[in-house]
């Protein structure tokens, strides 16, 4: 299983592999929200949280149906179906290595994306463990969404939109989780919430995402 | 016996193409599977590797036991030779690399990426796949395509090296493989005839 996570995670890093991809987009909605939005007011710092949430959800979406599409094309998760490890263990692992190569990159990057967007300095702490804490539920939700698409030519329209609905709750108590660390208010609530959507999401996902892979594999 | 199979019925895309299916294959045998296009060799292969369930009869194999070989290598193009190996042998906790690359004679490729390699070499590269899994049962789709007559004797040795291991082979495919001890079983008598109804297209007219 180890192989398998090594595997993803340098065929993201090569060349075509879409590692930079989900961050460029990241940077981009960043870099051009302020300009959008202009800085008076302070109608900025206000939406801030909202929309590093929205961003980082959306820079995770982009990079989703490559999770077991590639496989599928050239034939190898044919082959993984047949081999040793169990199909759960193989969708655990694949999500695993998205979130290491999105999810985590993301969550590092998102603190110096606050500073363009005129964050409040009591947030910072509480919007990279937000992330830390949702953006595993976005690749395993990802992961499921994929797997029921995968034999789908250009089934990326259909997987964002049995996915977004399943992120509502992450992105809302996330951003939640941000804003109320922003104004200083208790937090608890959100952020037990946002960690029982993710374990709950890795517990129980592999199994559907895998049951619905031997489907889409007949 | 690796494996047995009575009264096997399998289907593609819910329709059955062959029914009334009954074979056993020994340690040390090779099965070769024959029939025209679409008479169902690879559903059938698919269904052994247990991709998809059989619509009747049974299948007597023990778990672990297949490694399957499909049309498609299951190559990724970035990596190169020698980690494309390497993966599929820590995948099946399988033996080093060495031996495959050498029988496969891919040891003046293992540096390159797959996807530099031509049909043929990428082609020995899944084949070589099948070594280091360690399997005793491979279930192999079409293995020659694309090969060359001396890489259709490689291959044919590495099959005859895993025979004589007490491994054992069932194989879908039109050409001559040079395996002249191989069992044939001939599809064509349990092919699933499909009626083609007289005025279908008056109907339409």
């Amino acid at each position: 299983m180890r192989a398998l996570l090594l595997r993803d995670v340098r065929l993201a890093m090569r060349t075509g592999g879409g590692f930079g991809l989900g961050l460029a987009f990241f940077l981009i909605l960043a870099v051009l929200v302020p300009l959008g939005v202009g800085a008076e007011g302070g109608t900025l710092g206000r939406i801030a949280p909202g929309i590093l949430w929205v961003g980082a959800l959306l820079a995770c979406l982009l990079s989703l149906d490559r999770i077991f599409a590639l496989d599928h094309e050239d034939g190898s998760l044919d082959l993984l179906a047949t081999s040793p490890i169990p199909l759960e263990a193989v969708v655990a692992v694949k999500a695993m290595a998205h979130w290491l190569v999105t999810g985590l990159p993301l969550t590092l990057m998102a603190p110096g994306l606050g500073v363009l967007l005129n964050l409040a300095p009591a947030a910072y702490g509480w919007l990279v463990l937000s992330l830390l804490l949702g953006t595993p539920t976005l690749s395993i939700v990802g992961a499921f969404g994929a797997a029921l698409t995968v034999g789908l030519k250009r089934g990326g329209l259909l997987l964002s939109l049995l996915v977004l609905p399943l992120y509502v709750p992450t992105l809302i108590f996330g951003a939640e989780v941000v804003r109320r660390g922003a104004e200083g208010m208790a937090l608890g609530t959100p952020l037990a919430l946002l960690a029982a959507i993710s374990l709950g999401g890795v517990a129980l996902l592999p199994f559907a995402a895998a049951a619905a892979l031997r489907v889409n594999l007949r | 016996m690796v494996i047995g199979v009575r009264n096997l019925a399998v289907a593609r895309g819910g329709v059955t193409v062959l029914q009334g299916l009954g074979f056993a294959v020994a340690p040390g045998e090779a099965l070769i599977l024959r029939g025209p296009n679409g008479s169902g060799k690879t559903t059938l292969l698919r269904t052994l590797a247990g991709l998809q369930p059989p619509t009747a009869g049974e299948i007597d194999l023990a778990p672990e036991t297949i490694a399957y070989a499909a049309h498609a290598d299951g190559l990724k193009s970035t990596l190169t030779v020698a980690e494309n190996l390497a993966f599929w042998a820590a995948i099946y906790g399988g033996p080093d690399i060495g031996p495959a690359v050498q029988a496969m004679d891919l040891a003046a490729l293992v540096r390159r990426r797959a996807g530099e390699l031509s049909a043929g070499q990428k082609r020995r590269l899944g084949l070589a796949r099948l070594l280091v899994t360690g399997r005793p049962l491979w279930l192999l789709d079409e293995p020659t395509v694309s090969l060359d007559v001396a890489s259709v004797a490689l291959f044919a040795g590495a099959v005859r090296g895993h025979l004589a291991g007490g491994g054992a082979a069932i194989i879908a495919t039109h050409v001559d493989l040079g395996l002249p001890e191989a069992r044939v079983q001939d599809l064509d008598p349990h092919r699933v005839r499909i009626m083609v109804r007289d005025g279908f297209d008056e109907a339409f007219a």
